[in-house]
């Protein structure tokens, strides 16, 4: 399989009230292969969105990604680009959604003319050529009517709607890889699974990689291929689907699961895990899950590195090391 | 529909509103056609026989101390009047929008930049500026005066379009707009200018108004239109030794004035309510 994202040791601060900066990505790894649905799996906060901004320096200022990062799409350096290099790879590279499609699209332009804006800012077409391509994107995100959508104002669409049309949006300039930031969290249960079923289509179709940033466990289980999961500003846990699904091994990993309902097995009670994420100015040392952890011990106060708990599974936990510790 | 026809179709449903442009509109068609219909005021001076005559079946609203006919010169001063005042409106709002877009998403040093500069401009009267350079000059051209007058009344249009800016720039279809690899003049022109449009329409109309006020301000101090051209300011000017015996001179292009002055208020609060209906 060829690699299409690589990211290294990512790291993106923000400067405090004080002045300060802090870092509100600590040092984030992880790639993804063509064809391939990496999700990334975080409570709100824990620093999801900042990290899909950074794959095309779109951090908002004041934010910042600090030296020794690095982002790699195939050969190209993206920390490394400046001006017009840094457009050509914006929606050329990497296409993205945003979370809600109420806002995502503007209102004062017609669904087909915003469609035609990411063709036409990457190929050097004529009007009814990305018209054309317009209508055909929308056919291909699963549109009724297409052609007469085309002249709708996104007002007209119901919200589902509207996130297909953001998803033809992102797919305008063939991008390689897709970056889904909480793609159907804004959508109703019944609609969140279309869009769903449309991206993984996508994704086989045009052998592109998908990244799928999302809260909810649910979207994952039968959509993506390895999961990262995140906490505060790290990933703490990655694994296959099925390694994570069948042994969720960091501590965090498995309050997630605990909180979540399950329709089939016995009734029991849901066990939320005890207090908040802590603010990034406000993280502890060692490990940063200590405060909040049943399971934390002595060596908890040192920060762990990722460590191997089975093939391709690795997690930011001592436990790792010693399976039987208090 | 699109969301400018919208508003449009808003403020024209608002009585106000529609009786604003109504009256504008009405204005406006005599200021384009009038005066071909009516005799050239130029050619009528007559100050021994016909100066000061009241208003009758020969001339409508009588005649001025240079036995002028009103009608005429109240029409062609509409002309001249209201196109110092689109013009310079539309000068003033582009170079107010441009400003505004530019330092509300640029932001930084070119930001502060700018509105320092507005609010040093700010803080000088419009009128004293104006005033002072028009004093100093003699005698001055139409182009150029509709030019002081363009270049001297954008500050508060940039602050209102910066405002909106700041506003739009956190909305996500900006931030779509950069991932999907717009160049940053498209961002600026594309997807911020079209949604400032409300409010920049808003201005400018009120702006028409307040123009009006001005030029016929200073042409009654005798600094702005200059004579033979007729507009409504200097007509009142003109009229001033003659308002006792032939206050008609004077009366008639006040009502212009007025008129336009509020039917120009009224369709720019019709717009405003129908921009921010929270506001009405």
């Amino acid at each position: 399989m060829s690699r299409v994202l690589e990211v290294e040791n990512l790291r993106v601060s923000f400067p405090s009230a004080g002045g300060e900066r802090f870092l509100a990505v600590d040092g984030v790894s992880f790639t993804l292969d063509r064809g391939e649905t990496l999700a990334l799996v975080g409570e709100s906060g824990c620093g999801k969105s900042v990290t899909s901004l950074a794959l095309l320096r779109l951090v908002p200022s004041p934010g910042r990604i600090e030296s020794g990062s690095a982002i790699r799409l195939g050969e190209t350096d993206v920390l490394a680009l400046q001006g017009e290099a840094l457009r050509r790879i914006r929606g050329r590279r990497v296409g993205m959604i945003f979370q809600d499609p109420m806002t995502s699209l503007n209102p004062v332009f017609t669904v087909g003319d915003q469609i035609a804006e990411g063709v036409r800012a990457h190929f050097p077409v004529s009007r009814r050529e990305a018209r054309e391509r317009s209508l055909r994107l929308l056919q291909e995100v699963g549109i009724p009517d297409p052609a007469a959508r085309l002249d709708a104002y996104p007002h007209q669409l119901s919200g589902g709607m509207r996130q297909r049309v953001m998803i033809a949006i992102a797919l305008s300039a063939e991008p390689e890889i897709l970056v889904a930031d909480e793609p159907t969290t804004a959508l109703d249960v019944t609609v969140q699974a279309q869009i769903l079923e449309v991206l993984d289509r996508l994704r086989a179709s045009r052998g592109m990689a998908v990244l799928l940033i999302t809260h909810d466990l649910g979207i994952v289980a039968g959509r993506a291929d390895r999961v990262a999961v995140m906490y505060a500003g790290q990933i703490v846990e990655e694994a296959p689907t099925a390694s994570l699904f069948a042994r969720p091994s960091h501590p965090y990993t498995q309050g997630l699961f605990a909180s979540v309902p399950r329709i089939t097995g016995p009734v029991r009670r849901l066990t939320p895990i005890s207090g908040s994420v802590p603010a990034p100015t406000a993280w502890p040392s060692g490990c940063r899950f200590r405060p909040r952890c049943p399971q934390a011990f002595a060596r908890s106060e040192v920060m762990p590195p990722l460590l191997p708990v089975g093939p391709g599974h690795r997690m930011r936990c001592w436990l790792a090391e010693e399976p039987t510790a208090p | 529909m699109s969301p400018s026809g919208a508003l449009l179709r808003a403020a024209w449903g608002d009585p106000r509103g529609r009786a604003g442009a109504l009256v504008l509109a009405a204005i406006a068609a005599v200021a384009v056609v009038g005066p071909a219909l009516l005799p050239d005021p130029a050619l009528q001076f007559d100050p021994v026989n016909g100066a000061n005559l009241p208003p009758g079946p020969a001339h409508w609203l009588g005649t001025d101390a240079l036995g002028r006919d009103l009608l005429s010169r109240v029409v062609s001063g509409a002309r001249v009047s209201l196109a110092v005042a689109v013009i310079a409106v539309a000068l003033s709002v582009s170079v107010g929008a441009a400003v505004g877009l530019v330092s509300g998403y640029l932001g930084g040093a070119a930001d502060a930049a700018l509105m320092r500069l507005v609010d040093g401009a700010l803080a000088i009267p419009r009128l004293f500026l104006l005033l002072l350079v028009l004093a100093a000059a003699e005698r001055l051209a139409l182009p150029v005066l509709i030019l002081l007058i363009g270049t001297t009344g954008w500050f508060a249009t940039a602050r209102l379009v910066r405002g909106e800016v700041l506003r739009l720039r956190e909305e996500t279809y900006v931030r779509a707009a950069e991932a999907l690899g717009a160049a940053r003049r498209r961002v600026i022109f594309r997807h911020l200018l079209p949604n400032t449009l409300g409010p920049l329409l808003v201005a400018a109309t009120l702006g028409v108004g307040d123009v009006i006020l001005l030029e016929a301000g200073l042409s009654f101090l005798g600094l702005g239109v200059q004579p033979p051209t007729p507009s409504w300011g200097g007509m009142i000017l003109d009229a001033k030794p003659v308002l006792v015996q032939a206050p008609w001179a004077g009366i008639f292009p006040g009502l212009a004035i007025v008129a336009t002055v509020l039917a120009a208020n009224l369709f720019g609060d019709a717009l405003r309510d129908a921009v921010d209906p929270r506001s009405a």
